[in-house]
């Protein structure tokens, strides 16, 4: 590969060939790179261990239900000015004062090139990744109080993240490069385990992943634990100093892998059906 | 040769387009790929893929293409040698300016300003653009058949990958996408400021005007931001013969509480007709209901109403009650869907199937039903249309 930058997966972060791949397309080709999977997959974890890979500042910017596309470019406070010209303060004539960039301002005026996560893009409104396709594209967009155009110095990395809650629009979806996190597989989950505990004894840790594995796959589950549950259990474990072979039929602290009532009860049927 | 495999994935319905195609070469010259097959997988899908339903639609086109050497991770040099060159002959250019409905021109145009519109260099350059070079497979349709060429397996092959079909699962043909339908429900909107919001606006005029009676001393002043103020009730027809359209009720319900941002939603049911009683819950359940006469009276009359139903339904149910002067009988079904359409203007009839072309049993309900109301059907086009009509009186 010609690219000098190159993801490798970091210290922290375990990333499946497919996804180190993917990321790397994406960085290569200058597109954003759109991130879909289930909650707790590690979406999120993936944009600061590519920041810190590369070593490059990261900007997140969190998409909530009310956030518009305009909040991402700038922000012009009128109601400080006129508070400012009111009391004469210097600098009143100097619109450029009040305008504050928005997360994809910052990104593009940035002396360096940077890794811009949006976090969530479906939690916004329908048209919210339209109205962002001409910035994503062009990277630069226009401030007409200033006259000013924001043109990105270094194309920024930008990494996106869904949790499908909206269908995308299709203009959209065909400027990015998909990736789709898979729920890892009991040797990359063992991976990641060891990543975040590198002393765990192996004796627990192949009977935490056998009934991790054993209650993923159950009947009836509503919402499966995922990744970070799983490094949250282990820690209880851990930190209670559970004996590796009470974790499996026993599955103890199983509250901290299952939310709903209703799981915890499709657990306890089947434990005793197991008895 | 490489082109077929475009059409290949057109035809087994990913809606590949120009741009994803371009964006792909330009992968390829940057040898993303990393010269093997799995690489050229993973390029090809993050590529041209936008979902995880589509994987295994991919999988197979990707299977079927290069089934014949997938069986080898190493790429045979032939197709190593065309991915680093990879230029588009006229003829090549000619099949996608039919498919395009672009001109030679055009594309051509396209690709160069993708070239400059990268800031990076390529070692390509401009080369590739329309040289009349010449690939080393001809032009298409050939499959790669016969090539064996040698080399370990390292991980998974991507035939391995495409082969095992492991996204089966996610595909799902009957997908409709309820963003659609969102979208016509936006266009039902009529914004206003006279709304019970905290005022978060600043109100430039008053602002002004407030601060000149200040002697100048600025006051600010703010207003409630415009809000959609258009209320909507939704009749259901559920269970009995609506129960093969449960998929498509539950998007069109999923659609209008999702992307509606109405100032008020309300839904009722009923069965095949309307009755004395509404239900509150679509599973019918007789414990839930409200009377008819009540919805009548308290829904205020500037809600729009959109009843859903397949119109279909018995005579009997629609006609029987005891005969009055004037056409629908007193406390027949018709009767109380006439006595809506009396009490709100904004009203359309939403049917989710075309009226079959025989006239049955089943049709006559339809037939007199339609002579009252505007009726659509159920599909992004009726619905886009039963808005527009929503917005207006009848």
């Amino acid at each position: 590969m010609t690219t000098a930058e190159q993801f490798r997966g970091s210290s922290e972060y375990v990333a499946s060939p497919e996804l180190l791949q993917a990321a790397n397309i994406a960085i290569s080709l200058q597109k954003p790179l759109l991130i879909k999977g289930e909650p707790g997959t590690g979406k999120t974890v993936l944009a600061q261990a590519i920041a810190s890979a590369l070593d490059k500042p990261l900007l997140i910017w969190n998409i909530k239900s009310t956030t518009k596309a305009q909040d991402g470019l700038y922000v012009y406070d009128v109601v400080q000015r006129l508070y400012d010209s009111q009391f004469g303060n210097a600098g009143v004539d100097n619109i450029s004062k009040y305008v504050k960039l928005g997360k994809l301002g910052q990104a593009f005026s940035s002396e360096q090139q940077v890794i811009l996560l949006i976090d969530e893009i479906d939690k916004a409104d329908l048209e919210f990744p339209n109205d962002l396709l001409w910035e994503l594209d062009r990277m630069e967009f226009h401030i007409p109080e200033t006259g000013e155009t924001i043109r990105a110095n270094h194309r920024p990395i930008v990494i996106i993240t869904s949790n499908a809650e909206k269908e995308l629009p299709d203009a959209f979806l065909r400027r990015c490069i998909f990736h789709y996190i898979e729920f890892p597989d009991q040797e990359l989950m063992a991976q990641i385990v060891r990543v975040h505990y590198p002393d765990m004894d192996e004796a627990l840790l192949s009977q935490v992943l056998r009934a991790f594995y054993w209650l993923r796959g159950l009947n009836g589950i509503q919402k499966k634990p995922s990744t970070s549950e799983a490094l949250d259990w282990i820690q209880a474990l851990l930190l209670n100093e559970v004996e590796p072979e009470r974790v499996w039929p026993e599955i103890p602290y199983a509250g901290v892998l299952l939310k709903k009532n209703q799981d915890l009860d499709v657990l306890h049927k089947s434990s005793r059906e197991r008895a | 040769m490489f082109l077929s495999f475009f059409y290949l994935l057109r035809s087994s319905g990913l809606k590949v387009s120009l741009g994803e195609w371009l964006t792909l070469l330009d992968g390829l010259r940057q040898g993303l790929h990393e010269s093997t097959l799995s690489g050229f997988y993973g390029l090809c899908r993050s590529v041209v893929v936008h979902s995880e339903r589509d994987f295994d639609r991919f999988d197979q086109a990707f299977a079927e293409f290069f089934g014949d050497i997938a069986h080898h991770e190493e790429l045979p040099p032939e197709l190593m040698k065309w991915l680093e060159h990879p230029e588009l002959d006229e003829q090549e250019l000619k099949k996608l300016s039919e498919v395009t409905n672009m001109s030679v021109k055009e594309i051509e145009d396209l690709f160069a300003q993708r070239l400059q519109e990268q800031k990076e260099e390529h070692n390509g350059g401009r080369r590739w653009v329309g040289t009349g070079g010449h690939t080393p497979f001809g032009n298409h349709g050939q499959k790669l058949g016969g090539i064996r060429v040698g080399g370990n397996t390292l991980y998974r092959s991507a035939y391995r990958v495409a082969g095992e079909r492991k996204y089966r699962d996610w595909r799902d043909d009957n997908t409709l996408d309820s963003r659609q339908f969102q979208m016509a429900f936006r266009s039902l909107r009529q914004l206003s400021s006279n709304s019970d919001e905290p005022k978060t606006e600043l109100d430039i005029d008053e602002t002004i005007r407030k601060t000149c009676d200040n002697a100048g001393n600025l006051r600010l002043e703010y207003t409630r931001p415009r809000k959609n103020t258009v209320k909507m009730m939704l009749l259901i027809d559920s269970g009995g013969s609506m129960d093969y359209y449960r998929e498509l009720c539950s998007l069109l319900f999923q659609s209008v509480s999702k992307a509606g941002r109405f100032k008020d939603l309300k839904f009722y049911y009923f069965h095949n007709s309307l009755e004395s009683r509404l239900y509150l819950e679509p599973t019918l359940d007789w414990k839930k209901t409200v009377p008819t006469e009540w919805v009548l009276n308290n829904i205020p009359a500037d809600y729009r109403v959109v009843i859903v139903g397949d119109a279909e339904m018995s005579t009997e149910e629609l006609l029987s009650g005891s005969m009055t002067a004037d056409g629908a009988p007193e406390g027949s079904g018709l009767s109380y869907f006439l006595k809506f359409r009396q009490r709100y203007s904004h009203l359309i009839w939403l049917h989710p199937q075309s009226r079959p072309r025989e006239s049955t049993y089943w049709t006559q309900t339809f037939d007199i039903l339609d002579r009252y109301f505007d009726m659509y059907q159920l599909s992004l086009d009726g619905l886009t249309r039963g808005m527009k009509k929503l917005m207006v009186n009848h």
